[in-house]
């Protein structure tokens, strides 16, 4: 290691060089306001006016108002009622109706002789998401218009939802969208970090200087760290106050893994910095080679236990599927490092082989 | 002045993958002398600065500098040495005072703002503090490259084709900026394509295809090579050459410009040899005579280069 004051310099430079290029300041910071404000609001798996299609044979009191408790929901948009089973057709194949309700006559005869009513619901399985939730949904509505209609209940599932009773999407998938840009945005600097300085040609002039690997690659990433410290609090309050993500847990434990995740992020683009020659190669390895298959395994857009089990060994080396479950601990359990310490741990030990390996590759590269 | 030997190379061998860029190479550089690594592109000069600078780890061979393997030492040593790659490059979005700063601090240089200073006068850059590097041109940020190399007061500069792509008169002052220095104490070894540069240097190294071909001080080059030479001045000038080439006392022909250079070996007179090989073929010969050998004409002998091109030619 370089003297403090070395580092310093080093660090200075870095800074004076992110301030004075706008293009990477607008990145830096609007980009992931903008982004996590766009994906907050995007990647939600909640449904709401699935548009719903009605076939009503029976033309009762008791089936109007079961169509009457499917429409008053904020779940479903009825877009037409056809007179027809066959009617329902052309509305699901063309897409402008996900769920069809057909109620066969005979339905309120049958409730009033304490028969079971029948009916039946179709759903539009080509978008899986919509087609299982539509149909959960319509589950719920039947139910509760059963129970008001003091009928005994057709289901008698009951599941009780826990952490976030509501199914609110945007509770886990907002700050999971806060870890993605902190990886992208560490990543991507540090990958470009030691690549741009031999794509000018000043690598030479600063290898011939007395600094040892280790006060250059601190030099380059602790300014990025600053920046994702920054980007990570200019997030956060996105997260808790524009979307009302209530932090449920302590803020210091998520300032620890987030500063573990962070380092992990860092190493990783260090690591593609080494093996690149051009900043290009490097802008291409970091996003195929690591963040995307980084945000697929990690249990953020499929859930891991429904992996193949090579794919679940696999899982245990991402930093993502670490932070990903500590986020929607802290944020909805409000669990503290008592239930997370393994995977803090796991992101400490990945951490150390990350740079270590980076370390060789950089002795090898350049040295 | 002192003898003391500061880089000293003992059959040096760079080996990338298969191919060998320099093959056994014999040097010593010793304190105030100006040495000149003087060849064609892809003659293993670069390789060879960049071990002796600690960049580079031989393959085979020893390199030192203060007595001391450049490799292993090189931290140590980097202190003592400044290298100016042929790529120089400077943080275009840094300005002057902030590029010199910057490798000051790297230097961990104690009292870098009265240095830095220093090295802005004389290197004509006092005015353009504030500027940044990308806004210099070419001639500035050389100096400005400079500067930054010589910010921790080297004792030994190296200097990768400095003066490659430059105009005549930048390349004049910076030779000159490079004489002061030289007057200040410090000893320079500077690799160059550049024949006419020899002339600046106290001792010259001429290299070529991985090997020091010659050692000696600049004046004492073209005595390296035997014969004289003919500058001979023909219309019909490639058959000339064909002609020529075929007489016996005639060791090679070399095209400069417009004229011929035939090097003519155990003749008491030489120009009378040419003429008269060229008067028997019917060529008429325009001029012929007898010119002291240059650097260049020892040069092509010395590397038996069949393409003159090989070397350019100096125009200042």
């Amino acid at each position: 290691m370089g003297s403090v004051r070395t580092i310093a310099g080093f660090v200075v430079k870095e800074l004076i060089q992110l301030w004075r290029d706008p293009k990477i300041l607008s990145v830096l910071f609007i980009a992931p306001i903008v982004q996590i404000i766009v994906l907050g609001y995007a990647a939600t798996t909640d449904i709401r006016k699935v548009e719903l299609v009605v076939c009503d044979l029976d033309r009762s009191v008791a089936s109007r108002e079961l169509i009457d408790a499917f429409t008053a929901s904020t779940y479903f948009d009825q877009v037409a009622a056809v007179p027809t089973q066959d009617d329902l057709d052309p509305w699901l194949d063309s897409g402008r109706a996900r769920v069809a309700v057909t109620i066969p006559s005979g339905f309120a005869a049958d409730r009033e002789a304490g028969r079971t009513g029948r009916i039946q619901v179709l759903a539009d399985g080509s978008d899986a998401m919509v087609g299982t939730l539509g149909l959960a949904y319509a589950q719920g509505v039947l139910r509760i218009a059963a129970e008001a209609a003091g009928a005994r209940a057709p289901i008698e599932l009951r599941p009780k939802v826990l952490y976030n009773p509501d199914l609110v999407s945007r509770y886990f998938m907002v700050p999971a969208v806060l870890a993605l840009l902190i990886m992208i945005m560490a990543m991507m600097l540090a990958s470009m970090a030691l690549v741009r300085e031999i794509e000018l040609g000043t690598m030479e002039q600063l290898l011939v200087t007395p600094l040892t690997p280790s006060a250059v690659i601190t030099g380059k990433l602790v300014p990025y760290a600053m920046v994702g410290v920054v980007e990570f609090v200019t997030g956060l309050l996105v997260v808790l106050f524009w979307f009302e993500v209530p932090l449920r847990g302590s803020f210091a434990v998520l300032a620890l893994m987030t500063a573990l995740f962070m380092i992990c992020s860092l190493g990783l683009g260090l690591l593609v910095s080494t093996v690149s020659r051009t900043q290009q190669q490097a802008m291409m390895i970091s996003t195929f080679v690591f963040l995307m298959p980084q945000i697929y395994l990690s249990g953020f857009v499929f859930p891991i236990q429904n992996m193949p089990r090579i794919f679940q060994l696999v899982t245990y080396a991402i930093p993502l599927r670490y932070f990903v479950t500590a986020l929607r601990g802290i944020f909805l359990k409000g669990v503290g490092l008592d239930v997370l310490w393994p995977q803090a741990l796991a992101m400490l030990g990945l951490a150390v082989i990350i740079f270590t390996v980076a370390r060789l590759r950089y002795r090898r590269t350049l040295g | 002045m002192s003898d003391e030997t500061l880089l000293a190379a003992r059959g040096l061998v760079v080996r990338y993958g298969s191919t060998d860029a320099v093959r056994g190479v014999d040097l010593e550089v010793r304190r105030s002398e100006v040495v000149g690594l003087i060849g064609p592109d892809g003659g293993g000069k670069t390789s060879t600065l960049r071990v002796l600078a600690g960049l580079l780890r031989a393959t085979a061979g020893e390199a030192e500098a203060f007595g001391a393997d450049t490799w292993r030492t090189r931290r140590a040593l980097h202190h003592r040495l400044g290298y100016l790659a042929q790529r120089f490059a400077l943080y275009g979005d840094l300005t002057v005072d902030e590029n010199i700063q910057f490798f000051a601090l790297m230097y961990g240089v104690p009292a870098w703002k009265v240095r830095r200073t220093e090295l802005l006068e004389l290197v004509g850059l006092e005015d353009f503090r504030s500027r940044l590097a990308d806004r210099l041109s070419g001639g500035m940020k050389q100096k400005l490259a400079l500067a930054c190399t010589l910010i921790h007061s080297p004792e030994i500069l190296l200097l990768d084709e400095p003066t490659t792509g430059v105009d005549p008169v930048t390349r004049r002052e910076f030779w000159r900026l490079l004489a002061d220095l030289v007057g200040e104490g410090l000893t320079l070894l500077i690799a160059t394509p550049y024949l006419d540069e020899a002339e600046r240097c106290t001792r010259v190294l001429l290299m070529h295809d991985g090997r020091i071909l010659a050692d000696a001080r600049p004046q004492e080059i073209p005595d390296l090579m035997p014969g004289s030479i003919v500058e001979v001045t023909a219309e019909q000038r490639t058959r000339a050459a064909e002609i020529l080439a075929e007489i016996e006392n005639v060791a090679d022909v070399s095209v400069f410009g417009n004229t011929l250079h035939v090097r003519v070996e155990g003749a008491r007179d030489p120009v009378a040899v040419v003429r008269t090989a060229l008067g028997d073929s019917g060529v008429p010969v325009e001029g012929a005579r007898p010119i002291p050998a240059g650097l260049e004409d020892a040069f092509l002998y010395l590397t038996r280069s069949p393409e003159p091109e090989v070397l350019m030619e100096a125009s200042s």
